[in-house]
């Protein structure tokens, strides 16, 4: 008993002087805090990691104006304008409501050219709703869609063989 | 400040009566002592908790107010005024608004027996210790009370837990105040401090085992009284929100605040007072300023400071280093150890000045000389744990 009282003095000092000497060694450490936004090493949206999930971009050269993207999107914040036009369908407009988009990726996935995806830019904030819409049409110009090459086509029937097979493997009961 | 009152009213307010200029005079005062003194004083000691505690935590703390952020408690403070002042409809108003003011009130008055040199004291009290004691009593009651006039839970259990522990760590304190005030007779700081030296071996710290201990028991039990960490069980955020100041909000929650730092102060001071020399200053040192010049004031003011924002640090950093104890665990430590351990040092004193009433220096030595090892062996602990931990290195404090 008594020796147990003597003890828990004991440890007490000696645990404390112990606690006292980790966390005067941790004052010596270099700070790890990132001094947004203006005192970073570079700027930060190269400190970003490449794959980040950000605003979104579309690379309008390539995209075939196949409307997946906004088909896809749960809140319906892509908006594209297609036109007639003698040489064809052509887009008037592609706007992204980036205030309403929720950054889930989803109208990432069906798109076949991969012209729509994040990039690692993220410092857009505005004083108004209208600025956060990115408008990848420039008004009143127009844009041919992309089209697919040929091989292009026949690469993707392949591969969309390739994947019916696949299903019908699945199917097939397992023995 | 008679003399103050009285060419007032001759030049300014003579259709008032003298009382009442009087009055206004003091009101006067005491609002620029505080704004112009305590408040700086909390602020800063709590701009200088921060940025050790994110040091600590490898950031970087306040930085953009000011230079490196000396200014951010300034920013509080007003944003603080601007906030709504929120009365919830179950408390008990009366009660609700006083309650910072007295917690306010009974930090703030053990400023004025503080010695900051030995001339700079605002009241010498010959009782000057026991005034401390009493007025951080008035804290208790404006802790119960803003816990109970919250009507809230919450509240009311981190009042309860204050008083308890407030009231439990008074016993430690005084005991372990009474070593040092056999030793020098008297109860006034002033006197206290004259019966030590400046050299560390004429301090009450290293005067014999006992105030040795008793040092560390009176550092423990300041802690417990100031409600810090770990000690922080009336307003321990994990389990009551945020104790007796749940329903604060605006000026009166900083307040609280302000008492709490403005504790971390006083508790270093009566530190300082009674164990480390207070302002005493080497006597070569200070002759070479002149004694009784005003830079020889403000050498012993500086001294004073050095020897309070040390024992600040160690608090700040304790808090930083283990977890808060339970609430038993809290009594069992006063009630277990403190106690008998601080009786055991008042007889031990008591007997000791019996047995050599002029002190042993052999024994003074030996605690220097023990006193010192520790801490060089505390030092190289220091850099072992920094050496195992392979971080960078960084040593300026202005990051
Ligand atoms: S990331 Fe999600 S919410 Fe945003 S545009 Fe794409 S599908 Fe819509
Ligand atoms: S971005 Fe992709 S999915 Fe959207 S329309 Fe263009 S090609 Fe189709």
């Amino acid at each position: 008993m008594s020796s147990g009282y003597f003890n828990n003095i004991k440890e007490a000092t000696v645990s404390l002087f112990n606690g006292f000497a980790i966390t005067l060694s941790n004052m010596f450490r270099k700070p790890v805090t990132l001094q947004y936004p203006d005192k970073t090493p570079r700027s930060v949206t190269d400190l970003m990691p490449e794959r980040s999930r950000s605003w979104l971009k579309v690379e309008m050269p390539i995209c075939t104006a196949c409307l997946n993207c906004e088909k896809a999107c749960p809140i319906d914040c892509i908006k594209i304008t297609t036109e007639k036009d003698p040489s064809g369908r052509v887009m008037s407009g592609f706007d992204i409501d980036m205030a309403k988009c929720m950054y889930c990726g989803l109208c990432t996935e069906p798109c076949p050219t991969g012209a729509i995806h994040f990039i690692p830019e993220f410092e857009r904030a505005s004083f108004s709703l209208d600025q956060m819409i990115s408008r990848f049409v420039p008004e009143g110009e127009k844009v041919v869609p992309y089209k697919v090459p040929k091989k292009d086509k026949d690469e993707e029937k392949n591969s969309a063989k390739e994947e019916a097979e696949d299903k019908a493997a699945e199917a097939e009961p397992d023995a | 400040m008679e003399n103050f009152a009285i060419h007032i009213h001759e030049s300014y307010l003579y259709g008032l009566p003298l009382s009442v200029v009087n009055l206004i005079v003091m009101f006067g005062a005491a609002f620029v002592v505080l704004l112009g003194f305590v408040a700086p004083f909390a602020g800063l000691l709590s701009f200088i908790e921060r940025r050790i505690a994110a040091r600590i935590q490898c950031r970087i703390g306040p930085n953009r107010v000011g230079p490196q952020g000396l200014l951010q408690f300034l920013a509080d403070g007003v944003k603080s005024l601007f906030k709504e002042d929120l009365i919830p409809k179950v408390a008990d108003k009366p009660l609700f608004i006083i309650a910072p003011y007295l917690v306010f009130l009974g930090m703030f008055t053990s400023f004025v027996v503080l010695p900051f040199s030995s001339q700079w004291i605002v009241a010498d009290l010959n009782v000057g210790i026991l005034y401390l004691f009493a007025t951080a009593a008035i804290t208790v009651v404006g802790l119960v009370m803003a816990g109970w006039g919250s009507g809230s839970k919450w509240s009311m259990l981190g009042g309860m837990r204050s008083a308890a522990q407030i009231i439990s760590y008074e016993i430690p304190t005084g005991l372990a105040a009474l070593t040092a005030i056999l030793l020098a007779g008297s109860l006034s700081l002033q006197e206290i401090i004259a019966a030590q030296g400046p050299h560390p071996w004429q301090w009450y710290f290293f005067d014999n085992p006992f105030t040795f201990i008793a040092f560390f028991i009176l550092f423990v039990a300041l802690v417990a009284e100031g409600n810090r960490a770990p000690f922080d069980l009336p307003e321990a955020e994990t389990e009551l929100v945020s104790g007796y100041n749940t329903e604060y909000s605006g000026m009166r929650f900083l307040f609280f605040f302000f008492a709490e730092w403005a504790h971390l102060y006083v508790l270093g001071a009566i530190l300082t007072t009674l164990f480390l020399g207070g302002w005493q200053v080497p006597e070569s040192l200070l002759a070479s300023v002149g004694a009784e010049s005003i830079a020889a004031r403000i050498l012993e003011l500086v001294f004073f400071q050095l020897k309070i924002y040390v024992l600040v640090f160690l608090v700040v950093q304790l808090r930083w280093t283990v977890p808060r104890v339970r609430m038993d665990q809290m009594m069992d430590m006063c009630w277990k150890y403190l106690v008998p351990i601080g009786f055991f040092c008042v007889a031990g004193v008591a007997i000791w000045m019996m047995l050599f009433p002029d002190g042993v220096s052999f024994v003074k030595y030996l605690l220097i000389a023990f006193s010192s090892a520790m801490v060089l062996y505390y030092f190289y602990k220091v850099y072992r744990n920094f050496k195992d931990s392979r971080a960078e290195l960084e040593l300026n404090p202005f990051v």
